[in-house]
């Protein structure tokens, strides 16, 4: 891939900054989603929640469900590649669609190796639990990073902890003598020229949104609050009793996310949110962060 | 109240999009630059960029934010506007198959109209208007302007459109220099807001920036 088209597929994300992404399953939802103010939407069969009860192997989505929505919106359309399934990434670029997530969410393809984003045009979104995670997919070519969270859980627990354990490790880095910083790099599974970079900046180089388990539109200030650039919602909106205000109400609090009164509004009368799941007793094998490497 | 208030101040609506990045322009030309999230951080200003961003989704949130009559009032009284991509398609009079938002410059856009991400690209061009030198140019699921009514002038024509144009009160961009070294069209803006830039267009590229010089303006750091 060029320089300047990387360039270009993180400054796509960029013009993300501050928005909801949302999981839409059909054209109908897609446009429930971009009428409440959705920046994105995430084209698939299934959302997580129902991957999770229903078992069995989780792969890219039907082409024609994907075009079909591609067809219906105004906003960018993203859909997730297996991890490691770079031919499930190739048809999805031919698809001409706007964003690949490489998602724990599906069964992964590999269970070795990620795929190699650098070798392709169409930008790529990468789960990340830490900061080691997040640049080893940035080196691989990554454009924008999310949390992993702990997808179709209605649990926001594992994405603050992701979150929390990158915002810790960023400052460790940034305020570390630099004769520390190779050890760092190579205790936290750092690529070293990326760790220089963040010590530089601050921050990760890249937008980098929160996903997994996000619920309520206090869930998505929460991760705002603590540095997020903007939101993933998957199951959270669909699977609520009242899709069309709990979109709009997240897509509020994402806006408001640092004013308590404006995020009391966005509460009121929203019905049932999703049903949620315990994350600290479910067992390792059931856990999707875990996927990927 | 706008036109006079000499404030120096530039607004960036922040509701979503490219506003770090318009921040960290207008402070690279030495001028004071202020998110617009509320109706009160409206008042006083000099000037109010609309940045890129998603426009379907900023007309939900501007529509959320009741900003819309705020900030056309403040333009009824001589607020200067100058919109990115997505702010110039809201800005429009004339919105290709959608109805118009602001609709307050006479043109007609055609959104998205390259295609997907894949067909987004860079290029250059002299905008003589604007600087003398080459001014870089990125263009994002950009739109395209289709027409131009009497009263607005073209500042660059590319091969079947126009891709910057402005009226007395208003600057459209089709393409993003918040994501660029230049500084040309955010001088351009000040001193069509009555701002003296610091710094000049002859002296070409800004050298300090760099494709992160946005997340200094990060909410977190």
């Amino acid at each position: 891939m060029a320089e300047n088209r990387y360039l270009l597929n993180t400054q796509l994300a960029q013009m993300l900054k501050g928005g909801v992404i949302m999981d839409v399953v059909n054209v109908e939802q897609a446009q429930i989603a971009q009428e409440a103010g959705a920046v994105a939407v995430m084209a698939l069969e299934r959302v997580p929640a129902d991957i999770r009860k229903q078992g069995g192997v989780a792969r890219m989505s039907d082409p024609d469900l994907i075009k079909a929505i591609k067809g219906a919106m105004t906003i960018p359309v993203m859909a997730k590649a297996r991890i490691g399934h770079f031919v499930e990434a190739q048809i999805l670029q031919a698809l001409k669609i706007d964003y690949i997530d490489e998602s724990e969410v599906l069964t992964p393809a590999d269970e070795e190796c990620h795929i190699d984003k650098t070798g392709f045009e169409i930008p790529f979104v990468c789960g990340a639990r830490n900061l080691g995670e997040a640049l080893r997919r940035i080196a691989e070519g990554a454009a924008m990073i999310r949390t992993k969270g702990e997808a179709g859980t209605g649990n926001v627990v594992e994405a603050v902890r992701h979150m929390r354990t990158m915002n810790r490790e960023i400052r460790q880095l940034a305020n570390m003598p630099a004769e520390e910083v190779v050890s760092f790099a190579k205790n936290n599974g750092l690529p070293y020229e990326l760790a220089l970079e963040v010590k530089k900046l601050g921050r990760l180089p890249v937008v980098n949104f929160a996903a997994g388990g996000i619920a309520t539109p206090a869930d998505a200030a929460l991760m705002m609050q603590l540095g997020c650039d903007g939101i993933f919602v998957g199951s959270g909106i669909f699977k609520s009793s009242d899709p069309v205000r709990r979109a709009r109400a997240i897509v509020k609090a994402t806006a408001y996310y640092n004013d308590p009164d404006k995020l009391l509004e966005a509460s009121f009368d929203l019905g049932d949110p999703m049903p949620g799941l315990d994350v600290a007793s479910m067992p390792d094998d059931e856990r999707l962060a875990g996927r990927g490497w | 109240m706008n036109a006079a208030t000499g404030s120096g101040v530039i607004g960036v609506l922040d509701l979503q999009g490219g506003v770090q990045e318009h921040l960290d322009h207008l402070c690279r030309i030495g001028a004071a630059g202020r998110p617009v999230k509320r109706t009160a951080d409206l008042e006083g200003l000099d000037g109010l960029i609309i940045p890129g961003g998603e426009s379907t989704c900023l007309s939900r949130l501007l529509n959320i934010f009741g900003l819309r009559q705020d900030i056309e009032a403040h333009y009824r009284q001589g607020l200067k506007l100058w919109g990115t991509c997505a702010g110039a398609i809201l800005l429009a009079r004339e919105n290709i198959g959608e109805a118009p938002f602001f609709g307050l410059i006479d043109i007609a856009v055609s959104r998205n109209a390259f295609g997907s991400q894949l067909d987004s690209f860079n290029g250059q061009a002299i905008v003589p208007m604007v600087a003398s030198e080459a001014i870089p140019l990125t263009f994002i699921r950009a739109p395209k302007i289709v027409r131009t009514g009497p009263g607005v002038r073209v500042l660059l024509s590319m091969d079947d459109y126009v891709a910057a144009a402005e009226d007395d009160q208003i600057l459209v961009t089709v393409f993003h220099p918040e994501l660029t070294p230049s500084l040309a069209f955010h001088r351009y803006f000040a001193r069509k807001c009555g701002l003296h830039p610091a710094g000049d267009d002859a002296m070409g590229l800004d050298t300090g920036w760099t494709p992160q010089s946005w997340v200094r303006f990060s909410h977190h750091i």
